[in-house]
């Protein structure tokens, strides 16, 4: 891709073709995506994930370190295909098939990269990267900034931000079901609706702030 | 007979949501009401039966090695579809499921029944699961939903029940995030308890 092309759009809107980087706007949309609309337990994206590998504290930790990663990445495709691609050649409608396929195939790709490159960060993330493409909070994210009509620059924070507070939901989860272990929990709710329930006490406290940052 | 199975097993037996806890994400989002639940519902149901029946059609064409991806497509398509007609005929429906319709797409039931049915059953018996598995979403997703809506506003299928004295001071908890999580969770414990009690009796 021609690198003055991604220059001008990451500093550009598409729609007005104002002045693209606002610091206040970024702040905002960066406490939005971690606290008040928290991918996880705001906006149900990543749910699957959530309680799946929240048993443990590093696999927490590495399954979040996957879908940042992922997820920026994602984002960078997806917005390239749509605003490049799929705007000018008015096929706007095949979005969804779009950024599934992107998706797919760059969770491949960095399956194959990292395993040739960094076997050590491979087998670190290798596990959580097929899990990824399932993963509706990627294409969550990848829609939800065609939706909000972000450029470039405010696309790539509201990914990271959102990977940031998927990751804090996570971390927090395995803290709590660790120490779940030990609790005397009745037999009929044990396991996931247990879970379920600490997940919505946790959504509660994420509630605390909204009105956070407009 | 075995096609009545497959029709029945996915309404409580193997119901996708309490049973197998999958498709959690929308499962948890649009159930702030009934109607958006029956919404979503018919909408998932639409494309985990075409996508069942067009996997099954081609189970013996799809190389298994790129059999996912395939799968992916054929969704992809029909979502696509659903998309565009909902967005034409029911717009405020469209509106208040917002990004849960592109998002069935990673739906993991669909992909969930593709992989682990449709591709190694005739197209009959993948149109019956298809059809008993959108049902049981559809069911699960309802009565969370009537749940939600009733605590949460006062009212079923924006029908009042409670009165507006209730509907002036709801348990608005319940159709926030919170309440979602903490309901579904009661409704897994009950039906642990159920399935105690059945195991007791036999």
């Amino acid at each position: 891709m021609n690198p003055t092309v991604l220059l001008s759009a990451l500093l550009a809107t598409p729609d007005s073709g104002s002045q693209g980087f606002d610091i206040g706007k970024m702040m905002a949309i960066i406490i939005a995506s971690i606290f008040v609309n928290n991918f996880v337990l705001a906006r149900f994206l990543g749910i699957c994930p959530f309680l799946g590998v929240s048993k443990q504290l590093d696999s927490a930790i590495g399954m979040g370190a996957a879908v940042i990663f992922v997820m920026t990445l994602a984002t960078l495709g997806s917005w390239a295909a749509y605003n490049l691609l799929l705007v000018p050649m008015g096929l706007t409608y095949l979005s969804t098939i779009a950024f599934i396929l992107i998706i797919a195939s760059l969770v491949q790709l960095v399956e194959m990269i990292l395993q040739k490159f960094s076997p050590a960060l491979y087998s670190a993330l290798g596990i959580f990267l097929p899990l990824i493409t399932t993963n509706c909070a990627i294409l969550g994210v990848a829609v939800l900034n065609i939706d909000e009509k972000y450029t470039l620059g405010y696309s790539l924070v509201n990914a990271i931000a959102a990977g940031i507070g998927f990751t804090l939901a996570l971390i927090l989860m395995a803290g709590l079901r660790q120490k779940l272990e030990l609790a005397d929990v009745p037999p009929a709710m044990k396991g996931k609706p247990v879970a379920f329930l600490v997940a919505g006490v946790m959504s509660i406290a994420f509630l605390g702030f909204a009105g956070l940052g407009g | 007979m075995s096609l009545w199975k497959d029709l029945t097993k996915g309404i409580y037996r193997e119901n996708p949501v309490f049973r197998l806890v999958l498709g959690m994400c929308p499962f948890l989002a649009v159930t702030t009401s009934v109607e958006n639940a029956l919404g979503m519902g018919a909408a998932a149901t639409f494309v985990l039966i075409c996508s069942n029946f067009l996997v099954s059609l081609f189970r013996n064409i799809i190389p298994s090695k790129v059999r996912i991806p395939c799968y992916i497509v054929i969704i992809a398509t029909f979502v696509t579809l659903v998309d565009m007609v909902m967005n034409a005929y029911l717009p405020d429906l469209h509106r208040s499921l917002g990004i849960f319709i592109p998002l069935i797409v990673v739906n993991c039931i669909i992909l969930g029944r593709a992989e682990g049915f449709a591709n190694r059953h005739p197209v009959l018996n993948s149109l019956a699961d298809a059809v008993g598995m959108g049902a049981g979403f559809t069911l699960a997703m309802v009565i969370l939903a009537s749940f939600r809506e009733l605590l949460g506003n006062g009212t079923l299928l924006n029908i009042n029940l409670l009165g507006s004295a209730y509907q002036n001071q709801p348990l608005l908890i319940a159709i926030l995030a919170p309440g979602a999580f903490i309901l579904l969770s009661f409704i897994l414990g009950f039906f642990n308890i159920l399935e105690k009690r059945k195991g007791g009796r036999q």
